[in-house]
């Protein structure tokens, strides 16, 4: 067990990988002689060369595809997008071809590919380059989608995306690269669509994922100087999704309050809330409550941006709400 | 822009109110101040006024409905001036109408589904919709509780987990509760009960009276107390009177009793709070009134420090105007000390379940002849049993009676009062 960054879980889990099957490699902008634009990818050049630890021009739909016609030889591609937000010009790729080989080769074909970079809000970041995308990805029959919220996760769950036959998607974050935590070493694999609680309580249930963890956690302390036991879920897998765990939690506390980093139409937090709806049903003591994103373009002014987040005050004041303290 | 007439909160403990009479009709001209309409609240029947002027344009909400506090229950504006959300966010008054109007059968034929109950008033579509949470729901199907009787503390007196958690099963409530009026043509027609949607006044009862007897631990003190002297005093007092009106009852004097008895006993004057007790330094007297559907405690303020002509007459004009439920809610809260008397009912001895936060009462019986050793021999004298119902958690046993000596000197020798 070490103390690594998130970005160096990543690191390793690309490492340990590449080293335990020739037939991975990273391919995306400035992977290679600038070792990412997030140093995801350090040292990786040097050991592997650039056969393996692939430069790309600007061109996300041509590398994307690239990536996918790989998978379909037999290889096990990494695609690293600069930001999810760039990966908006690939996404033909990964919808209509990634995410429905299986199907419409009858089964033939398997898709073994991770498209992986930072998602969502950073710092100031403004409205084109601000944006949670997992709804969007999450939608799509054929894909799965994680998004890990601590270094460990995120090595056991980049490893687990490069060995699945499937495309899925690994949603990191700017703000998390710099994270630390205990990560354990070598062999460690997180299974995709598995929660994990974070936090136990007993009163109220906080779902979350990704950067939303660490809002749900300073949420849950305020809410214990209240005398209020918050359980924190990291769903850390978005699709599939843990419904189980999701579900034992809420029929304990009877109350809960789902938080995301997207927006509130269409989001992840609305699948979450049918589900809760609908399998604990009976087991609700008041309707589920969400925090979003505010539902516009993510403000460049700062004080905007901060007031347009999710943050643990909004979600303080929706467990309130749910245990009728207010 | 026309304003807004909300459901007010007109009594501290108010969630709801049933509009029981608008006073203007639509298209009436109204001035801020004025009556709109009469409400029952939990406790009284009370006045909505108006909060704007100009025309009643539009009225939300027909007579009989109950409404949650803060609700829309009709409009002022400009003669003429549109509406926001023109009927569409309340019940038209066809709606009720259309549910009352499948009577029961006369046909002899027994039906599964549950009997049509009597005529319903038009505000039973209201009474008998609950809201509550579904594991309200569901808690409440498993121990068998009674929806209807448990008032709601969520949004617009949803029920939801805390309040249904440690209610008592509904055969409790009802027992607890007093026997249904029973209307004239209440014979054998063939129906064989009829519901009757509880008034926001029997909830009101039903949630406190059973908060009460449940989270407060209970016991009682009895004594017997001799009344021969404290009956000639009033004899002689109201002789004294002669036609001026105004005679002393033996309540008045148990009332100034108990307050002058609590001066000196100051451990017995006190409210329990959730998390400290409130020793009254002034002592308001909380006295039950029976009235039509219920009771209510009105109460004589500063109790200690009034005549007995003025408990009398304050009393007196109290009790009539709760009989009319027309209390305000400052007149029936903040009882420091509660007397319930059902001497006049022909009751030896009863115990009375304590009105909280106050931590006592004390439950009177009849005043009767008894014989009583007087010596060698056997005198007939007036007497009454006394039960004082004490909270644990405030009275011990030694303090409620040392309290209660007091009260039985200054009753059995009324001139002690003068000390």
């Amino acid at each position: 067990m070490a103390t690594l960054t998130y970005r160096d879980a990543l690191n390793q889990a690309l490492r340990e990988e590449m080293q335990r099957d020739p037939n991975v490699f990273l391919m995306g902008e400035e992977v290679g002689v600038y070792q990412g634009a997030y140093k995801v990818s350090r040292g990786l050049l040097e050991e592997f060369g650039p056969k393996r630890i692939v430069d790309t021009p600007i061109a996300e739909l041509g590398f994307a595809g690239i990536g996918v016609g790989a998978a379909m030889g037999g290889l096990r591609p990494v695609i690293e997008f600069m930001t999810w937000n760039f990966a908006v010009l690939a996404l033909d790729q990964i919808v209509n071809s990634a995410a429905k080989m299986l199907y419409m080769s009858g089964g033939q074909i398997s898709m073994p590919i991770v498209f992986r970079g930072p998602n969502g809000a950073a710092l100031q970041l403004s409205s084109q380059h601000s944006q949670a995308w997992e709804s969007w990805l999450a939608h799509i029959p054929g894909l799965k989608v994680v998004a890990p919220a601590t270094p460990a996760d995120a090595k056991g769950l980049l490893k687990s995306a490069i060995r699945d036959n499937n495309p899925v998607m690994v949603l990191e974050g700017e703000m998390l690269y710099n994270i630390k935590g205990d990560v354990p070493d070598g062999e460690h694999i997180v299974p995709i669509g598995r929660a994990d609680i974070k936090r136990e309580g007993t009163d109220v249930t906080l779902v979350c994922h990704s950067k939303t963890l660490t809002v749900a956690l300073k949420a849950a302390e305020q809410l214990a100087e209240q005398d209020v036991s918050a359980e924190v879920i990291d769903l850390r897998s978005l699709r599939p999704l843990d419904e189980g765990a999701i579900l034992e939690s809420v029929r304990k506390t009877n109350r809960a309050v789902v938080v995301e980093e997207g927006w509130p139409h269409s989001g992840v937090g609305a699948q979450l809330v049918d589900l809760i709806q609908r399998e604990a049903f009976d087991d609700l003591d008041a309707p589920v409550q969400r925090i979003t994103q505010a539902d516009v373009p993510m403000p460049y002014n700062k004080h905007l941006e901060r007031a347009a987040k999710a943050s643990p005050e909004k979600v303080v004041a929706a467990a309130r709400r749910v245990l009728y303290l207010d | 822009m026309a304003t807004k007439v909300h459901m007010e909160a007109l009594s501290p403990t108010m969630e709801e109110g049933r509009l029981v009479k608008w006073s203007k009709k639509e298209g009436d001209a109204v001035k801020s101040g004025e009556t709109l309409a009469e409400v029952e609240t939990d406790k009284a029947v009370m006045e909505l006024v108006a909060r704007a002027d100009g025309q009643l344009l539009k009225v939300m909400v027909p007579e009989g409905t109950t409404v949650p506090v803060g609700n829309v229950v009709a409009w002022i504006g400009k003669p003429g001036e549109k509406v926001d959300g023109d009927g569409a966010s309340a019940p038209t008054a066809a709606a009720p109408k259309a549910k009352a109007a499948p009577a029961p059968s006369p046909s002899p034929q027994p039906r599964p589904a549950a009997p049509a109950s009597a005529p319903a008033p038009v505000a039973v579509a209201d009474a008998t919709r609950v809201k509550a949470s579904p594991l309200a729901r569901r808690i409440a199907k498993d121990a068998g509780v009674d929806l209807k009787l448990v008032q709601g503390s969520g949004p617009g007196g949803r029920v939801i987990k805390r309040d249904v958690e440690g209610a008592p099963a509904s055969p409790a409530v009802a027992a607890a509760a007093p026997a249904p009026r029973t209307t004239p043509d209440a014979r054998r027609t063939g129906v064989p009960y009829e519901d009757v949607p509880l008034t926001q006044i029997r909830k009101t009862i039903a949630k406190r009276l059973a908060a009460s007897i449940g989270p407060i631990p209970h016991f009682f003190l009895t004594t017997e107390i001799d009344m021969e002297r404290a009956a000639e005093a009033r004899e002689a007092l109201n002789k004294q009177l002669g036609d001026e009106g105004g005679k002393i009852s033996f309540n008045d004097i148990i009332i100034k009793a108990v307050a002058l008895a609590l001066v000196q006993h100051r451990a017995c004057n006190a409210w329990f709070q959730e998390d400290h007790i409130r020793y009254w330094n002034e002592v308001h007297i909380g006295m039950a009134v029976a009235i039509e559907d219920g009771l209510i405690t009105p109460v004589i303020r500063n109790a200690d420090l009034k005549s007995l002509r003025e408990i009398g007459a304050e009393s007196r004009e109290l009790a009539g105007r709760a009989r009319n439920r027309r209390l305000k809610p400052e007149e029936y809260t903040g009882a420091t000390f509660s007397v319930s008397n059902l001497g006049m009912f022909d009751i030896d001895h009863f115990t009375a379940v304590i009105n909280p936060p106050e931590a006592g009462i004390v439950a009177i019986g009849s005043i009767v002849p008894r014989a009583v050793p007087e010596g060698e021999r056997l005198v007939v004298r007036r007497r009454m049993h006394l039960t004082m119902s004490c909270d644990h958690r405030v009275i011990d046993g030694a303090t409620g009676a040392a309290f209660l000596r007091t009260l039985k000197q200054m009753l059995e020798n009324p001139l002690a009062m003068l000390l």
